[in-house]
């Protein structure tokens, strides 16, 4: 295989410096400087995006901090987020947040547990056959757009909460939504950490086995300690998703906002309440549409700090085996 | 019974101890038995949790097609949306989709293997490099809803520079090639955000195809006096080509499916025309899914349930290509 793709390559440098080259080294020169500036620019654009997500973000939140009737002090620690209602407004961010918090611990519960050990089962246990069907399914799962879940959560999960656990889950509730999100969450845990698992050396396994581990004090106790980095980052990862998710919490989970961790009541995120306003009529100058700003601009520094932290994560406590 | 093992304390140091001797012995139940118990119930809580996932996608499927399948037909694909549930249809919404995530796939594709390229061909490691690669890394967790909110003020109002009441038009707005600054919540401006939305996993999943490239080939192709960019170009990106291409489906898909950005751009929710350029009024099937799904009554959810099916019928058409794809080159490498 090496030397036919060896000869094939010959055979390409030839043709290539046969067909379009320019004959001059000059004009190679030239070209060759126009092409490395055109692949730095889009590598550049990258950081413009987040250039301008920054300053956009910036710029739109001091503007609504300068409006009247709003202040910073009632934003960062105020408890009522009233902004519609009328001449009484109130623009204090913890019951979003509480919402959010609410909707990503119940996703978290269920998803980081449940991921893991389906990640342990298809990299330590399942047969070669198991792995190659549920992978595919796993992946499935993941390509699934989020809008869907939030039709699963409004119409099964709901539904199935309100017949057979309790009468107190109405048609929006933070558990149902919820748990969407974590099956939404879940296929990224489960392959994620499975890859994490599938890199630690085979060595280290067969040291256990032959101590006489059974399968399970050699995938829990030694495998995945040593793949926490990377189980760690997946879970990070996830959790990032899950608080910015949108469709599903703007489908299921209600439009109000309320300091409560009750699971059966109605909640509003910080990204539902951006739908609320961007499909709403509020008018693109009022203190309304500005707020969705400041609420974007918590949401971005939330999940920034996270994916931050994801990387320290997998930096720093990363296991090397030679 | 014998008595368990007595372990040996772990040495005390600055790193966290990792032998394989220690972790089996210090953790281990008292007995054989207990222990084997342990993994036996393990591997039913294994196969417990992977039905569940199982259990949960076809539920998710059979109650889709229960809802909708009914539904379906040429005319669902051939009717606008309506307020009578009989007619309604998903023609503006699948035309919708296919415009925007034409620009996005144009777009996002030259850009982010450009990017990849640099990356991997061409940057020498620097502060800047590293920078650069870092911001890749985290604007692939920023929410894409985030993004909706940059496309509205970077694409369909250019910061505000142009008025939209007085937008610089060029050409005939009933044909093909009519512009406007701003782009307002045209197709363009929905597509251009979906790009943003999809670029960081183009330009990884690039890096990870050249990176698989052998280096040999490029040594080669340098041996015989070849530049940079003509190694680049007919040796190293058309062998990472398929892998690259897979990388590029899956971004789509992922592009079809959004709906949160596309929602920030104030796209009209009732649409009754196909786009006819680049400016032209447009709605997403998962914006129109989760149009239908918000409102009360059956006869909506069942019109969401076959809109999802329409979705996921395209999302699937994907996958099979880019699996197809990553079998070829299975085969030829």
């Amino acid at each position: 295989m090496t030397a036919a793709t060896v000869t094939s390559a010959a055979r390409a440098a030839a043709a290539a410096s046969r067909r379009g080259t320019p004959r001059s080294a000059a004009a190679r020169d030239r070209r060759e400087r126009a092409v490395r500036g055109a692949l730095f620019g889009s590598a550049l654009l990258s950081v413009a995006t987040t250039a301008t997500i920054i300053g956009v973000l910036a710029s739109e939140t001091v503007r609504f901090f300068g409006m009247p009737g709003v202040s910073v002090t009632d934003f960062l620690f105020g408890t009522t987020w009233a902004p519609l209602l009328g001449a009484d407004k109130h623009f204090g961010i913890w019951p979003l947040l509480c919402g959010t918090f609410l909707i990503t611990a119940i996703a978290a519960a269920f998803a980081l547990p449940v991921g893991l050990v389906a990640a342990i089962y298809l990299s330590e246990y399942a047969r070669p056959r198991v792995r190659a069907a549920v992978k595919p399914a796993l992946e499935v799962l993941a390509g699934i757009p989020t809008v869907v879940y939030g039709y699963f959560a409004l119409t099964v999960i709901t539904p199935f909460l309100h017949d057979h656990v309790s009468e107190r889950f109405g048609t929006f509730n933070a558990l149902g939504a919820g748990l969407a999100v974590g099956i939404m969450i879940l296929p990224i845990v489960a392959s994620l950490s499975e890859d994490a698992l599938r890199a630690v050396p085979r060595s280290l396994r067969d040291a256990a086995y032959a101590l006489g581990g059974t399968r399970f004090d050699v995938s829990v106790r030694v495998v995945v300690p040593a793949a926490l980095s990377g189980i760690m980052a997946s879970w990070l990862l996830a959790i990032t998703r899950a608080i910015g998710e949108t469709m599903i919490v703007a489908l299921a989970a209600g439009g109000m906002a309320a300091m409560t961790l009750s699971p059966t009541a109605e909640v509003q995120t910080m990204t539902a309440y951006m739908v609320q306003i961007f499909l709403g009529d509020a008018p693109a100058t009022g203190v309304e549409y500005r707020s969705s700003y400041a609420v974007a601009t918590v949401l971005f520094v939330v999940t920034l700090g996270l994916t931050l932290v994801g990387n320290l994560v997998l930096r720093r406590f990363r296991e090397e085996y030679d | 019974m014998a008595p368990p093992p007595t372990v040996p304390a772990p040495a005390a140091g600055p790193a966290p101890v990792r032998s394989p001797a220690q972790l089996v012995a210090a953790a281990a139940p008292s007995s054989q038995g207990a222990r084997r118990a342990v993994d036996r119930g393990f591997l039913v809580l294994c196969l417990a949790l992977t039905a569940l996932a199982v259990v949960i996608l076809s539920v998710l499927l059979v109650t889709v097609w229960r809802d909708g399948h009914e539904r379906l037909g040429a005319e669902f694909l051939t009717n606008y949306a309506s307020r009578k549930p009989a007619e309604a249809g998903v023609k503006a919404a699948l035309w919708g989709s296919v415009w925007v995530c034409a620009i996005c796939a144009l777009t996002a594709l030259p850009i982010g293997v450009g990017t990849a390229l640099w990356l991997e061909e061409f940057a020498r490691p620097s502060r800047l490099t590293s920078f650069i690669k870092l911001n890749i890394s985290n604007l692939a967790g920023v929410p894409s809803i985030v993004y909706g909110i940059l496309g509205l003020t970077a694409f369909a109002r250019l910061f505000g520079s142009v008025s939209a009441d007085t937008p610089i038009a060029l050409g005939d707005p009933e044909g093909f090639l009519y512009l406007k600054l701003p782009f307002g919540n045209g197709v363009l401006a929905g597509g251009l955000t979906l790009m943003l939305v999809v670029l960081p996993i183009v330009i990884v999943s690039s890096q990870e195809a050249l990176r698989a490239v052998p280096r040999s080939l490029r040594a080669g192709a340098l041996a015989l006096g070849a530049t940079q960019w003509q190694t680049t170009w007919s040796i190293t990106l058309p062998a990472a080509l398929p892998m690259v291409m897979t990388g590029a489906i899956l971004a789509v898909s992922r592009a079809i499916g959004e709906a949160a950005p596309i929602l920030v751009l104030g796209v009209p929710l009732f649409i009754r025309s196909v786009p006819q350029n680049l400016m032209s009024d447009f709605t997403v099937l998962p914006l129109q899914i989760y149009n239908w799904a918000n409102r009360p009554g059956e006869a909506f959810h069942e019109l969401a349930a076959a809109a999802i099916i329409v979705l996921l019928a395209v999302l699937l058409t994907f996958n099979a290509v880019a699996v197809v794809i990553r079998q070829r080159l299975r085969t030829t490498s």
